[in-house]
């Protein structure tokens, strides 16, 4: 039963559904909940292309995230629009831009993703940028956090608001690409979003509430791949009921 | 001591698409000096103290003595109750020693307890003293005050001022304080700045707050009543 490939795809989602809820801490106190789920989509036209040219699907999602991005940065610098809708717009073109390249079951494959399906090679890639992308995500932290108290304040601090705000962006983007092989493009929102309010309930500080929705991302992904294993459930969909469930159960006997 | 200026600031002007929120201003502010903006609402006056950190574009003039550092607290400016971010948190984005941090908590009249609390759950009042002790803790050579009292039952307020006035003589900080309370201005400025998009008037409380400059900056209706002491 403890095959490689079981292997890879534990390591692969321990590794993906920590990120996702560290990360996903900030994103949920800066009121960005769904951009993950916008970002899921705005990956498509990249896996579409890349299946079609048979490159790696994480490399399409990622230059098509960079592209998305970079223009909802763009758009937002530029323009008085909410980030919401510049985002609404890339994900719709994308979304459409999608469809008209993909099978069938080609979609429902970016949609729901496979991490029964992740190598060596992917794995070790994956735990790679998941380290790299940590680092950066604890140094740009305490500044994104006093920017979401108070830009002034922040950028009286001398912190550069934009320049952070792109950096953030782009290593969301990279855990996106990656969560995509593990959730699937549909339900990488649920992972980014559900583990950290699971997490707010019960945190009295920054510490307890990003490191608890690492702790949880990783552990609805453990379960949820173990689940998959013994009963042969779609792993994508039952790691996001599993993280529904703690956040549940976290709701009930939250503090206060 | 009051021979060089800490900030000197010429002709600024501010437009936001078209509008000129503030128009050719020009003032200096010593070293050690207590300066108040008072004005109506809206005019300009949170503008200013952005454009003289720096954080919004401005045309004219703004100069710092070389290696000034500047302290910032915000107007309205409260933490959102649903980040899980405990004080203690919050002064280690600047600070960690816990020594310097319980000092100055004990300077603003605060206890060591208030550290484990959520900068969410704290009181109005608390958190007011907590910003600043924050803005002070890596001891800036200049605050910049938006509005204390905003949002502070009247109880409050008092303190909030008399505490200024007590840290400012013991740590020699150069403050600028914006403020819609006039009685503030004559406890505790050296010089008043009054602010309506121009510079309606400038100088010591005394001298500048006269019945017609004070009707210029707000109006016929007010009624003005002028501090003996100060």
């Amino acid at each position: 039963m403890l095959d490689a490939q079981f292997i890879y795809s534990l390591i692969t989602g321990i590794f993906v559904g920590g990120i996702s809820g560290y990360l996903g801490s900030l994103m949920v106190t800066k009121r960005m909940s769904l951009v993950g789920d916008a970002l899921g989509h705005v990956a498509l036209p990249g896996i579409a292309l890349a299946l079609l040219y048979n490159i790696n699907v994480v490399i399409g999602a990622f230059a098509s995230l960079v592209i998305g991005i970079l223009l909802i940065w763009f758009f937002k610098t530029k323009s008085e629009l909410h980030m919401e809708a510049l985002i609404g717009v890339v994900f719709a073109v994308s979304l459409a831009f999608a469809f008209l390249i993909l099978s069938h079951e080609e979609l429902e494959e970016a949609l729901i993703g496979d991490i029964t399906k992740v190598n060596g090679i992917e794995t070790f890639i994956s735990v790679i940028l998941v380290l790299i992308v940590f680092y950066i995500a604890r140094i740009i932290y305490s500044k994104m956090i006093l920017a979401t108290l108070s830009e002034d304040l922040a950028m009286s601090q001398g912190i550069k608001v934009r320049k952070y705000d792109l950096v953030y962006l782009l290593i969301i983007g990279v855990i996106v690409a990656l969560g995509i092989k593990v959730v699937g493009s549909l339900l990488i929102g649920a992972l980014v979003v559900i583990s950290p309010a699971a997490a707010r309930n019960f945190s009295q500080n920054l510490r307890q509430y990003s490191y608890g929705g690492m702790f949880l991302g990783s552990l609805s992904c453990l379960l949820g791949i173990i689940i998959y294993k013994l009963f042969d459930f779609p792993a994508g969909p039952i790691i996001i009921l599993i993280s529904a469930a703690i956040f549940l159960i976290s709701f009930i006997f939250r503090k206060k | 001591m009051e021979n060089r200026p800490i900030l000197q600031v010429k002709n600024l002007t501010v437009s936001f698409s078209g509008d000129k929120i503030l128009d050719s201003l020009s003032f200096d502010l010593q070293e050690k000096e207590n300066l108040i903006i008072v004005g109506p609402n809206g005019a300009g006056k949170t503008v200013l103290l952005k454009a003289i950190l720096g954080i919004i574009p401005f045309t004219g003039e703004i100069k710092w003595s070389k290696k000034v550092k500047i302290s910032y607290v915000p107007q309205k400016f409260f933490p959102a109750k649903e980040i899980p971010l405990s004080v203690k948190e919050f002064f280690n984005f600047k600070k960690n020693s816990q020594q310097e941090i319980e000092k100055w908590l004990k300077s603003v009249g605060l206890n060591n307890s208030i550290l484990g609390k959520r900068l969410g759950e704290v009181s109005a009042g608390q958190f007011q003293r907590i910003m600043i002790a924050w803005s002070l803790i890596d001891n800036p050579d200049v605050l910049l005050f938006d509005e204390p009292t905003s949002g502070i039952d009247v109880g409050g307020e008092e303190t909030i001022y008399n505490l200024l006035s007590r840290i400012e003589k013991e740590v020699n900080l150069t403050i600028i304080l914006i403020t819609h309370d006039l009685s503030v201005v004559y406890k505790l400025a050296d010089n008043v700045l009054c602010l309506n998009k121009k510079l309606v008037c400038y100088g010591s409380p005394q001298q500048a707050l006269s019945e017609k400059s004070l009707h210029q900056l707000y109006g016929e209706e007010i009624n003005i009543y002028k501090h003996d002491h100060a």
